[in-house]
């Protein structure tokens, strides 16, 4: 396989974890909080996976706990911020070192067993277009969902007037309370699609992406995920394209490998963060309030 | 019926002992179930954690060990915490701390020249502040939220250590280890009790507990930051100067930082490895919550946070507990300590609204 071939196949799958995550950190950050929880509702969510398809065999039991667990998660964020008024920087990093705990420690006896991961589907005629038919359109069934739900969730957000009403939230607050919107219901609701996004882009990582649980294996994909929201300048389409840019740079090594690049790996790992950092200085210049 | 949450004029002194020690004991009881539901013998478990520490000399010393560098890192945060300035990336300034005080032996590892570590502890310090202050500068200067630039420059440290610890700082004998030359002896610091590993960092750590506490509590400074943080437009209009509180609440956020770096090679590890990322710079920020912010509290959590990690590791043996136990422990501390804070703050008062 030629490294074109390479990216080609595998940036899909490597962009998933870091879209969904992002994806749900930005319906949390519209409606006005920052949960900085992600790594550790990504990490619980991928080991809870793990443990249920190792012991029933279902994919779909797998991403359904693991939603459901990241959103238990998120929900106890939710209620520290929300709730209790607790400061949310404090209240994002408390559940992150929770969740990352608890999934080495719910994760521990399952480390170095393995499991099967999810068949690439062939879809006839596509899949007979040279160069991109078998890689490019070859892909498991979550990537195709993913995709799906990115449009989706791109016009609820843009097109529909639960998307304003999550918007007004979000930049004051304070009016639309008084025209009658349920504010801290609606932040209730983002904060857990936040979690439950989390969880199954963890679940997609250690069960589908490499199906294998290992302590640490989110490996700084939520603190990516974060940084996309900041790229993706809270808009769908942006993230999306974020997140498969971020997932080409993932494939770090691979990438400089395949390129023929001679810069250490590290700067291309590096690239993420200090892009964000760009990013956040460009658009910070333009607008202030928003995270 | 309808509960709110009614803010609290002054917070009674009791209520601020009381909001940490209750935290403690709703952690331990959260872990004894979490334990016992895994099947853990969850008695043992708690008794490794929290007990063990104080049981040998030496454990004891070990607690002291750890405890420097959490203290010192949560002094300096809290200072910024309580102008509502958001560094989250210690961690990264505590790497920064490091790699600038290894350079020192790095480059000349025979180390003949007499000043070498208080030169290191001078570049950890330079180093880990200037590293916190690029935030600054991009937060006064383009609003930029430190929150994120701080977290994103911590994760680009990681990066640089990887990068040097894998090319031009290799030790060329190091068996192609991604570590350093060992430090020469006059690149260490010197031990504070006999026997033990425990170094005069703590001396550091607990300078910089008191130097936080007069200038929080009785200096017009520390008046100014405590304002900043508790009513933003009061300070405004007062003439603080926000950008001043900025710069101020990262600086001395990564003066302690990149001291608390330089201090670890130059103290428990003797030489710049991978294991520096030991997460204290995350650490700490539980530790100066839990510690209420408060120079004083914060001595106190930064004990009961490195009570917890010695513990740990005594519960992986006796208890058959994952070192990520301690985590679990940190986090449940976290945030049951937020909960109970809020009893501080607020009162709970419960609207009847009689149906008509």
């Amino acid at each position: 396989m030629s490294g074109l071939e390479f990216l080609l196949a595998g940036t899909l799958a490597a962009s998933l974890p870091l879209l969904l995550a992002a994806l749900g950190e930005m319906v949390v950050e519209k409606t006005g909080l920052l949960n900085l929880g992600l790594e550790g509702m990504m990490a619980i969510g991928a080991a809870i996976a793990f443990i249920c398809v190792y012991h029933t065999g279902s994919h779909v039991v797998g991403f359904l706990a693991a939603a459901l667990v990241s959103t238990v998660i998120a929900m106890l964020f939710a209620f520290l911020v929300i709730g209790a008024r607790a400061n949310e920087v404090a209240a994002g990093l408390a559940i992150g070192v929770l969740g990352l705990g608890l999934s080495a420690l719910f994760g521990k006896t399952y480390e170095s067993l393995t499991i099967k991961g999810l068949p690439k589907i062939d879809i006839p005629v596509l899949s007979d277009i040279p160069v991109i038919g078998p890689t490019l359109l070859t892909q498991d069934i979550v990537v195709w969902l993913a995709i799906a739900g990115t449009v989706a969730l791109w016009w609820v957000l843009n097109r529909t007037k639960l998307g304003l009403i999550i918007a007004a939230v979000g930049e004051n607050a304070d009016a639309a309370r008084s025209i009658g919107y349920p504010v801290m219901m609606i932040r209730l609701v983002a904060v857990a699609f936040g979690g439950a996004m989390c969880g199954i882009a963890g679940a997609y990582a250690s069960t589908v992406y490499t199906p294998l649980w290992a302590d640490g294996m989110i490996a700084g994909r939520g603190w990516i995920a974060l940084a996309l929201v900041v790229f993706g300048t809270w808009q769908t389409g942006r993230v999306a394209f974020g997140a498969l840019l971020f997932g080409i740079l993932s494939l770090g090594e691979l990438t400089a490998q395949a390129m023929g690049v001679g810069l250490p790996s590290q700067v291309l790992s590096s690239l993420p963060y200090l892009v964000t950092i760009l990013m956040l200085v460009v658009i910070s210049r333009r607008r202030s309030g928003l995270i | 019926m309808k509960l709110r949450l009614i803010r609290r004029d002054s917070a009674s002194r009791l209520a601020m002992f009381t909001a940490p020690v209750l935290a403690l004991v709703l952690t331990c009881l959260a872990s004894l179930v979490l334990f016992a539901a895994l099947g853990k013998p969850a008695g043992a478990a708690l008794h490794a954690l929290l007990l063990k520490p104080f049981l040998s000399w030496y454990s004891f010393s070990e607690v002291l060990l750890k405890m420097a560098p959490l203290l010192l890192i949560a002094q300096g945060l809290a200072i910024g915490f309580r102008a509502n300035v958001f560094n989250i990336g210690a961690e990264g300034q505590f790497i920064v701390g490091a790699l600038c005080a290894s350079s020192l032996p790095v480059y000349f590892p025979d180390g003949d020249f007499p000043m070498m570590l208080p030169a290191m502890i001078a570049f950890g310090a330079l180093g880990g502040t200037v590293y916190a202050l690029i935030a600054a500068a991009l937060r006064t200067r383009f609003g930029a939220s430190e929150i994120l630039v701080t977290l994103m420059m911590a994760l680009i440290a990681v990066q640089i250590l990887n990068y040097l610890l894998l090319g031009p700082w290799k030790d060329p004998r190091g068996f192609n280890f991604p570590q350093t030359v060992m430090f020469p002896d006059n690149a260490m610091l010197p031990i504070l009790f006999d026997g033990t590993r425990t170094n005069i960092s703590l001396l550091f750590a607990l300078l910089a507990s008191v130097f936080a506490y007069l200038m929080m509590q009785h200096h017009f400074r520390g008046y100014q930051l405590r304002t900043a943080g508790l009513a933003p437009r009061a300070a405004l209009y007062a003439g603080f100067s926000a950008p001043k509180m900025v710069w101020l609440g990262l600086g001395l956020g990564g003066l302690a930082a990149g001291i608390a770096g330089a201090s670890e090679v130059a103290g428990p590890l003797g030489q710049l490895q991978r294991s520096v990322t030991s997460g204290y710079g995350y650490a700490a920020i539980i530790v100066a919550y839990v510690g209420g912010l408060n120079p004083l509290g914060i001595i106190a959590s930064s004990f009961l946070i490195s009570v917890i990690y010695i513990g740990g590791d005594s519960a992986t043996v006796s208890a058959g507990l994952p070192v990520a136990a301690v985590e679990v422990f940190q986090g449940l501390l976290l945030f049951f300590y937020l909960l109970t804070f809020t009893l501080i703050r607020f009162r709970i008062e419960i609207d009847r609204k009689v149906p008509a």
